[in-house]
Formats: structure tokens, C-alpha cells, sequence
């Protein structure tokens, strides 16, 4: 089908045609079909996604006894919530994992990024070997890890006394988070690379030309063109990065064991909860926790849209 | 960090190409460096899922093992449910490819193109559902689940995969940027909105259903922890939840594990050669790596 270019004339007259029309016509054939066409992914949402939500906020005001009862419990869970020092570490180490993945994962993506911005060879092998992690099951992502991790067999403990340190116990009490963390920044750098290489490349080159004749070195044409076009691309990586890795689960749950004593150290948010609603029952309590997590994502994500006048340019 | 002559070889005199050279050559070093990185734990899952028990735990280790032992892999059909693993996880995906393919076009056309009362009601509603993560609907949609005794069956796997809100907003731009003129004829000649939707727009958005339907079974492939909910009899579970357990199960395993998540991953492995693309594109256009 071939998209001719139309008149301003022709498409005006259209325009009016079709807006007069279109009041005539929203027939009674039209408003059927409308509805009939939007109703099994609404009645879908409705009862998959957005009932959900409200009912969870109720069973967070309720406590959850034997064989699936509850009893309406008033503030209970916010007030032992509040009080209670797991989820306050759990907070911690969600927020220590965001806090320690995100920039240095961004920061490796971005040299990446503008590497293969440079129209190299090979720049689709490159993109493809970086985006692979993406494409892997968590759980083998961890298993390989804990595999190289392996404090008696390991890759990484040899490759590391072949320079005469370690070995590391990468899996206990005190090294755990940083183990994760480790895995976090590795299976994330695709994903911000193509981001930021896509951000990269809508930057005309002509700026880089022009900031090279007024005598521009690299790392001024970096700070003055590059930073400041690409912030609209971090900004988005940044919320949504944030989103994403405040809630953390799938590694930690798959690389340390529940029983060992490093799951104090790394459970997060999304784990705790995982462990109060579905382990142990507790759906009450597991529903606060999850309440607690929602409202500090939605603060963050606000926060971060209120700063974003600050250093987010736009053209 | 761009350096001009790099940016237009055209121009560059043989001076600066001497320049250029050391450059290019550090860049592919680095990121070499970085690929080697990122595809060495894959090798060494690869390498290990070929090597007997003495091989894999041999101090220094051995990198190549002596005779591959296929029997690894074997042994993992053996000890496990894996070939449901399969089934289950293919059947769990395409359920939702289908759903979503389905119920998110017919709903994003009707919201694109039909001004009816209700629409920006119900597209709010819609963009609410991305607003709240995913974590929150889980103990409700459990309770649903088990209200309809559908708890260890391969309907919780894919009931609510089955609608989206992104899928829904993502179609809905495609059906945006199609011009109005296309359904004229087709109105003038008496066909109802979804016959125009059926036989007309569908052909067109064909690249936004194949990029959302790759997603979802990506999605569907990697999700860990609704069907770690739902389902715990083995023979129900998903290659995603059915590795945790096959983690626990052989704590020391070390080959026969490496086999199980090699033989995991290698079909989104090799549709993602295939199909790179549509799988960078969509990844990148929907700025999430789940849900």
C-alpha cells in the first residue's frame, strides 16, 4: 500500500470530512463493536490486575490465622512494620543493591556504549554477546554463577591464587550482597547499553564536528555535548533501572541458600515478602510488606521526576 | 571521546589515520575484554556440563574434559521431570502469545481508533496497571487461583499472562500511526469495525504483534516466581522454577546442573540468534526486562 503524500488542502478537506462524519456515524454498529472489542482485556485486567490491587491493600489491614482465615487487625501489620527489624535490614539491602548495582553497571555501559557508537566492526556480535545474559533464565544465570563462585572448586578462587590472593568465600555472611550485586551489574549491562547506545546515536554528529573546529578536546565534547543530550536517555534508565532493582528477588532467592546465615545480609523486600506471604502463611503481614515496597517505589519515581528540571535537558 | 577523523574516514590524511589505528585497536580490546567477560560463564557452564564429577572439581582445574560425557545430560531427563519442564514452560508461553496477541490488538484498536464514551476511562486504567509492581497483585491473583482449584495446573500458569496493559499501550501506538484514510473505503463499503480491524489494520501492525509476542514468550520463559507460587508438583512446574529445584536436589551435582541449565537456556538462545532484532527492539521499546 502506497502512502502518497496528500495536499495541506486535500488532507484539511479530509480532516473536516471525516470529523463531520465521524459524529454522524459513531453508530449504534460502532459503539457495539467498540465495547465488544474491548471487553475480554478489560474484564482480564480488571480481575487479574486491578481488583488486585485494592484487594491487597485490604488484606494489609487483616491478619491471617490458620487454614487461610483473616481477621480485619486495623494498623497491626503498618505498626509491626515499622518496628520490625528484618524488614528494616531487608530495606537496607534492597536499597544497598540498587544503590551499588545501577551506577557502576551504567557507568560500564556507557563506555561500552559510546565504544560502539564509534561504528567499529563487528558492532553487532558485540551487541549480541553483551545482550545475552538477557536472554538466560535466571536460575541458570545463577547457577552458573555459583559455579565460578564455588569457594572450593570455583573459576574465580583459582583465577584469583593465580595471583596469589584469596580464596574468597564469595557466598558468606559478609561478601554475599556484593556476590549478587556482581551478577546484577553483569546481567544488566545489554540491557543499558542499548539503551544508551540508541540515545547515543540520536546525537547529530555535526555537533562533535563543529565543538572540533572551535578547538573542543574529547572530554569537553563528552561533558558539553554528549552528558547533556544523552540525560534524557539516563533520566529513563535511571527510573527505570531503579524500579527494577528495588525489586530484586530472583538472584538472591536462587544464589543463597534460606537456611544459611548470608540470607539475613541480602534478603530483600521482595524476598521477605515472598517468605512472610508464601512460606510461612503470613499473607497479612506479606501484603504490608509489599504495600511498603509499592509506596516507596512510587516515592522514589515521584522524587526522581520532581529533581529531573534540574539536570534533564530537553530540546 | 569521539575523535573527528574516526567519525569521517573520507577526510582523514594519512596522519591521522596513523592515529586512529592504536585507537580502534584499544577500543576493540576493551570491549573484547567485556564480551570475554560477559560469554565466560556461559563456556564455562558449557565446558563443565561435559565433564565427569573428578573433571569439574579437579584443583587446578581442568579446562577440556577427556571423553564428553553426554550421559550429564541424559541423566538430567532421568532424575527429573525436564521433558514437562519443556512442555510445560512452551505451553505456558505460547497460551499467553496467544491471549495477549489477541485480546491487547482488539483492545488497542478499538482504543486508538473508535471514540467512544468510556475510552479515556479505560485507558487510564490501563496505564494505572503500570504504575503498580507486579509483586502486589501476587498474594490476590494466588487467592483467585486457589479459589478456582487451579493451584499445580497449567491454566495458573497462564490465566492472567493471558491480558496486558503494556502489551495493550504498545499496540495501541502502532494503531495510532496508521492513517485514517485506510478505513474509509472500508466504512463506505459497510464493514464494521471489526472487520476493518480483523482484515485491514492486523496485516499492517504486524511488526508491533511480532516484537510484543517475542517479549511475552522471553517473559514467559524467564518468569521465576508466579509459577514458584502456584505450582510446586513437579511434574507442573516451568524450566524457569523447575531449575531452583534442580539446584536443591543435586547440591554437589555440579556437571549434571550445568547440563540442566544449558539444556534451559538454549532455545531462547537460539531464537535470539535468530531473531535479534526484534528481540533488542522490543526489549529497548519497552524499557523493562520482565513483567
Amino acid at each position: 500500500m502506497s502512502l502518497q503524500p496528500i495536499s495541506r488542502r486535500h488532507r484539511l478537506q479530509t480532516d473536516i470530512r471525516t470529523r463531520f462524519r465521524f459524529k454522524r456515524s459513531l453508530s449504534k454498529s460502532d459503539l457495539f463493536w467498540a465495547y465488544i472489542m474491548v471487553a475480554p482485556n478489560l474484564l482480564g485486567l480488571l480481575i487479574f490486575y486491578i481488583w488486585p490491587i485494592f484487594q491487597n491493600f485490604y488484606f494489609s489491614f487483616t491478619t491471617w490465622g490458620d487454614f487461610g482465615k483473616s481477621a480485619w487487625s486495623g494498623l497491626d501489620n503498618y505498626k509491626n512494620l515499622f518496628s520490625d527489624p528484618e524488614v528494616l535490614h531487608a530495606t537496607q539491602n534492597t536499597f544497598a543493591y540498587a544503590v551499588m548495582t545501577i551506577p557502576v553497571s551504567m557507568a560500564i555501559s556507557l563506555v561500552v556504549a559510546a565504544f560502539l557508537n564509534q561504528k567499529i566492526r563487528g558492532i553487532g556480535l558485540y551487541r549480541a554477546l553483551y545482550f545475552l545474559p538477557m536472554v538466560t533464565i535466571p536460575a541458570a544465570v545463577a547457577m552458573m554463577w555459583r559455579w565460578l563462585f564455588n569457594g572450593d572448586y570455583g573459576l574465580l578462587n583459582y583465577l584469583l591464587s593465580l595471583v596469589s590472593l584469596g580464596p574468597v568465600r564469595w557466598l558468606s555472611d559478609d561478601t554475599a550482597l556484593y556476590a549478587v550485586v556482581l551478577v546484577g551489574i553483569w546481567s544488566s549491562i545489554g540491557f543499558n547499553m542499548i539503551i544508551l547506545l540508541a540515545g547515543l546515536q540520536t546525537i547529530p554528529t555535526v555537533y562533535y564536528e563543529a565543538a572540533s573546529l572551535d578547538g573542543a578536546g574529547a572530554t569537553q565534547r563528552f561533558f558539553r555535548i554528549t552528558m547533556p543530550l544523552l540525560s534524557p536517555t539516563v533520566f529513563f534508565l535511571t527510573i527505570v533501572s531503579l524500579i527494577n532493582g528495588l525489586q530484586v528477588f530472583d538472584q538472591i532467592f536462587l544464589m543463597i541458600k534460606p537456611k544459611s546465615t548470608a540470607i539475613e545480609n541480602t534478603q530483600s523486600l521482595v524476598y521477605l515478602f515472598y517468605k512472610t506471604a508464601f512460606i510461612d502463611g503470613d499473607k497479612g503481614y506479606g501484603a504490608a510488606i509489599v504495600t511498603l515496597l509499592f509506596v516507596i517505589i512510587l516515592a522514589i519515581t515521584m522524587v526522581q521526576l520532581w529533581f529531573q528540571k534540574k539536570w534533564v535537558h530537553y530540546d | 571521546m569521539i575523535s573527528q577523523s574516526q567519525r569521517n574516514p573520507s577526510a582523514t590524511a594519512p596522519f591521522t589515520r596513523l592515529k586512529v589505528r592504536p585507537a580502534s585497536l584499544a577500543i576493540h580490546l576493551f570491549l573484547i575484554i567485556g564480551a570475554l567477560t560477559m560469554v565466560g560463564p556461559f563456556i564455562w557452564m558449557i565446558l563443565t556440563s561435559f565433564k565427569s564429577f573428578t573433571e569439574a572439581t579437579h584443583v587446578p582445574p581442568v579446562f577440556l574434559p577427556a571423553v564428553p560425557e553426554w550421559s550429564n545430560y541424559s541423566e538430567v531427563f532421568s532424575s527429573l521431570p525436564f521433558f514437562n519442564f519443556y512442555v510445560n514452560t512452551i505451553v505456558m508461553a505460547l497460551g499467553r502469545v496467544v491471549g495477549v496477541l489477541f485480546f491487547c490488538s482488539m483492545m488497542a484498536y478499538a482504543l486508538a481508533r473508535i471514540e467512544f464514551p468510556g475510552r479515556n476511562l479505560i485507558f487510564l486504567l490501563v496505564l494505572s496497571v503500570f504504575m503498580v509492581p507486579g509483586q502486589v497483585l501476587l498474594i490476590p491473583q494466588y487467592l483467585l487461583m486457589s479459589q478456582l482449584g487451579w493451584l499445580n495446573s497449567l491454566q495458573a500458569l497462564i490465566a492472567p499472562g493471558l491480558f496486558s496493559a503494556f502489551g495493550t499501550f504498545q499496540l495501541r501506538q502502532y494503531f495510532l500511526s496508521l492513517p485514517k484514510e485506510l478505513e474509509e473505503a472500508a466504512r463506505l463499503d459497510g464493514a464494521n469495525h471489526f472487520q476493518i480491524y480483523w482484515r485491514i489494520m492486523l496485516p499492517l501492525v504486524k511488526s508491533g504483534l511480532l516484537a510484543l509476542a517475542i517479549l511475552k514468550i522471553l517473559w514467559s520463559w524467564n518468569e521465576l516466581l508466579w509459577p514458584l507460587i502456584v505450582n510446586n508438583s513437579p511434574d507442573k512446574l516451568t524450566l524457569s522454577a523447575g531449575l531452583a529445584f534442580l539446584q536443591d536436589e543435586f547440591t554437589t551435582n555440579y556437571p549434571q546442573m550445568m547440563a540442566g541449565a544449558t539444556l534451559a537456556i538454549l532455545p531462547m538462545i537460539v531464537m535470539f540468534a535468530v531473531l535479534q532484532r526484534y528481540f533488542i527492539e522490543g526489549i529497548a521499546i519497552s524499557g523493562s526486562k520482565g513483567g
